[in-house]
């Protein structure tokens, strides 16, 4: 047993820091801490900075341009990122897709696809839940019938809360291709072009007033035969594989971390009882026990993620920790909106361009409460709270998931 | 022991949750919420007509109601509906402190709140007072017959509204001194106030007021030079027991909203509902509802109590309130999934409406700690 990372590791949080500092836009990084929204434009930036490294796809082997970083260098990235109010990157081409396409699709597929995922060329975006099937996915109904001459897919049907289809030229989608065999069995992996005739997004709005995720309806679109992933009907499995290996930062660690210094910082500059709120002990007792939650939940994910480092595949853990990373941030953006005391009231959601100009803000809280109300999100995609808790008890009771 | 509304206070239960039922549906709020003024003219001179603004003064003061359970009701009925207008501020409490504190002639403006002709606000709060209520800085300065207001006002919900402010000031004493505060009635656009207005999340709007130099006759002095305090204390007890009943009506309206989501919503070949884990987590909603709804009785029913009795019954039930309307907040959404994330599903308002309340004249942890210091006192 050793608490402390090695030398090397050590070597390289050093060489990420440096690296932060020199290359993060000062303007980029201060929007993301105020909660602002960065937009198309700030994302591909990020992007290109980060390709220009050569640390935009970590997690890829370096036959493909990737890093290929081990998990506790992946975890250390993200735990820097975090803390220097780097952006997020925009996941689904990086590390949804092109784990796929490196195990399951064709040659042709890695060669022409995963290039333009690196360059920013392809915003890709994911078609999976739909109206009718959300905790249930295996129900999904959107179908794609092969045309007599064998060459394309039409597709029909309608997917929901596609996070940021707004921007997405591609979208990689679960569809129906066997309606007579078992839900399971009937699915496949298809790459649509979101210009293709017939394919329609539609924003949905979500009650901080951000224009997150969006409807995208499909009505007979013509989708080439060489946009199949892998075999046909054998989708499911490939979803399933993306699910399991893409949990990495599940936890959400960094934001964890970076929230509780928020909230800290609005708790010293907001006034109670002629004392800086963090001063009154009941609030600081709030504060000390998500960070003690905190602390164990993160080392958690270090023992999880030192095995993974040395090639174990995550099981049951990353349900584990989606479940209580989900839970120590959705306490945190309540510890800041309470924090933040009457000004937690103002609407002041990036929704409104500008609005943060016009805003009073004396303590820079930013829009904590808007953030409170979005972040409830978190225990809901991606496989629903209750979800991972069946896995978890399956698993341990049932014999297997 | 009598748990029953008295028969005006069922009728005016009745008529004003049928008012709502048909005039104020999800889409119409909607409109009201994306407005400039945040609020609809027609359904506040609706509600003025129906009696809704005379329910909350008492027969001395030109109304026919004006007691805890009065207030209790309308505002559980207005919390039902999601209903942003500004009856809190204009009657409850700017309203409340003309008719506790006035002369004869500021009462006059009681029949025009009354008719709905008159808005008001309460600016009081400060940007570091925070919950604390007798931390007023804003400055108060004779000068002659005239009184100058210096200062600044946090978050004064309806101040662009508002045809009058009511705003607190320091006479005398230390910052934090409950003696030397005083209430002025000043006209909105009087010379030296300057508003920065905005949309709130809950809908509704409020603004930052700055005082610079703002000279009102003393005849603006609501009550006696520096004794404000008291009256402050019992109209904001009166308008956390509305907070508590507006929540209460909200929290309904979301455990409604999730039953009947977990009876038609399908996964899995069956409705949602059907599932254990969800089952016993609506079980204990409907558990808490009960507890809310008993700590708003209690608390309504104190709110013409000695000091002592009332404070900590408000206390008590706006705690209670932070606690169960958290939990049935958030787990309304969860339970429902996505579509409670959306802006047009009616829960998305009604959850902040319940979650924003904690944000006004105290929070679940201020009102423990109070709590706590009023028994110990």
């Amino acid at each position: 047993m050793d608490l402390s990372y090695s030398d090397e590791e050590k070597a390289f949080r050093a060489e990420v820091r440096a690296f932060l500092e020199e290359k993060l836009p000062k303007e980029m990084s201060d929007k993301i801490r105020k909660g602002e929204e960065l937009g198309k434009a700030g994302q591909e930036e990020w992007h290109a900075i980060l390709n220009a490294q050569g640390w935009l796809a970590p997690n890829w082997p370096k036959k493909f341009g990737g890093a290929e970083w081990n998990a506790v260098q992946r975890h250390i990235f993200e735990e820097e990122a975090a803390a220097h109010y780097a952006p997020r990157i925009v996941p689904f081409g990086l590390s949804m897709l092109a784990p796929v396409l490196q195990k399951f699709g064709s040659q042709e597929q890695n060669d022409y696809w995963l290039p333009r995922i690196l360059s920013g060329e392809d915003w890709w975006c994911q078609g999976y839940s739909e109206p009718g099937a959300g905790s249930d996915l295996a129900s999904l109904k959107t179908e794609a019938v092969l045309n007599e001459e064998g060459t394309h897919y039409i597709v029909n049907g309608q997917k929901t809360w596609t996070t940021l289809g707004q921007h997405a030229n591609m979208i990689f989608c679960l569809v129906r291709t066997d309606k007579t065999v078992k839900q399971q069995e009937g699915i496949s992996f298809l790459l649509i072009d979101m210009d293709t005739p017939g394919v329609e997004v539609r924003p949905i709005i979500l009650l901080d007033g951000t224009h997150e995720v969006n409807e995208v309806w499909f009505t007979d679109c013509k989708v080439p035969v060489e946009n199949l992933v892998g075999e046909e009907n054998k989708g499911w499995t490939y979803a399933k594989y993306l699910l399991t290996h893409e949990r990495t930062n599940i936890a959400g660690v960094g934001f964890s971390q970076a929230g509780l210094t928020a909230v800290k910082r609005i708790a010293r500059a907001e006034m109670s009882g002629g004392k800086p709120l963090m001063e009154n002990p009941h609030f600081a007792a709030r504060v000390a026990r998500v960070e003690i939650d905190l602390m164990a939940m993160s080392t958690t994910n270090l023992r999880i993620v030192s095995k993974a480092a040395a090639g174990a595949a995550p099981g049951v853990e990353s349900s584990m920790l989606k479940v209580k990373g989900t839970i120590i941030r959705q306490e945190i953006n309540d510890l800041a909106r309470r924090a933040a005391g009457a000004y937690a009231m103002p609407f002041a959601s990036e929704a409104i361009e500008g609005s943060n100009l016009a805003l009073p803000d004396p303590l820079n809280a930013g829009p904590v409460a808007a953030q409170y109300f979005n972040n409830r999100k978190l225990s809901i995609f991606g496989g629903s709270n209750e979800i991972q808790r069946q896995i978890i008890a399956k698993t341990t009771m049932g014999g297997g998931a | 022991m009598n748990f029953d509304l008295t028969e005006e206070r069922q009728m005016l239960q009745d008529s004003l949750r049928r008012f709502l039922r048909d005039k104020y549906d999800t889409a119409t709020r909607n409109k009201i919420l994306e407005s400039n003024t945040g609020f609809s003219a027609d359904i506040w001179n609706g509600l003025a007509e129906l009696g809704v603004i005379g329910a909350l003064f008492t027969e001395d003061q030109g109304g026919f109601g004006g007691a805890g359970f009065d207030i209790a009701v309308v505002f559980e009925e207005l919390g039902r509906a999601g209903v942003v207008e500004p009856f809190l501020d204009t009657a409850v409490l700017g309203g409340g402190l003309i008719a506790e504190l006035g002369n004869d002639d500021q009462k006059a403006h009681v029949e025009e709140i009354i008719g709905g002709a008159l808005q008001l606000a309460f600016a009081h709060g400060e940007p570091t007072s925070r919950y604390d209520m007798n931390r007023v800085s804003t400055t108060a300065k004779a000068d002659g017959d005239n009184v100058v207001l210096n200062g600044r006002k946090a978050v004064v919900v309806n101040a662009e509204n508002a045809d009058m402010l009511v705003v607190s000031a320091r006479e005398s004493g230390d910052v934090a001194d409950e003696d030397g505060i005083s209430l002025f009635l000043v006209p909105a656009d009087a010379k030296g106030i300057t508003l920065q207005g905005y949309a709130l999340l809950a809908g509704g709007r409020a603004a930052e007021i700055t005082l610079d130099d703002v000279t009102v006759p003393a005849s603006a002095r609501l009550g006696d030079a520096g004794k404000a305090y008291p009256a402050i204390e019992a109209r904001i007890a009166a308008a956390n027991v509305a907070i508590c009943a507006e929540t209460l009506g909200a929290m309904e309206t979301a455990c409604r909203l999730t039953r009947d989501y977990l009876m038609t919503r399908k996964q899995f070949g069956k409705p949602i509902g059907t599932f254990q884990a969800l089952a016993h987590r609506m079980s204990d909603l409907l558990i808490e509802m009960e507890q809310a709804r008993s700590a708003v009785i209690v608390a309504a029913g104190h709110l013409e109590h000695p000091h002592k009795a009332r404070e900590s019954h408000v206390s008590a039930a706006k705690n209670l309130l932070g606690r169960a309307g958290r939990l049935v907040a958030e787990d309304s959404i969860q339970m429902h999934g996505g579509i409670a994330m959306t802006q047009e599903y009616e829960l998305a308002h009604i959850a902040k409406r319940i979650i924003m309340a904690d944000h006004r004249f105290g929070d679940t942890d201020h009102h423990l700690e109070r709590y706590i210091a009023i028994a110990a006192a």
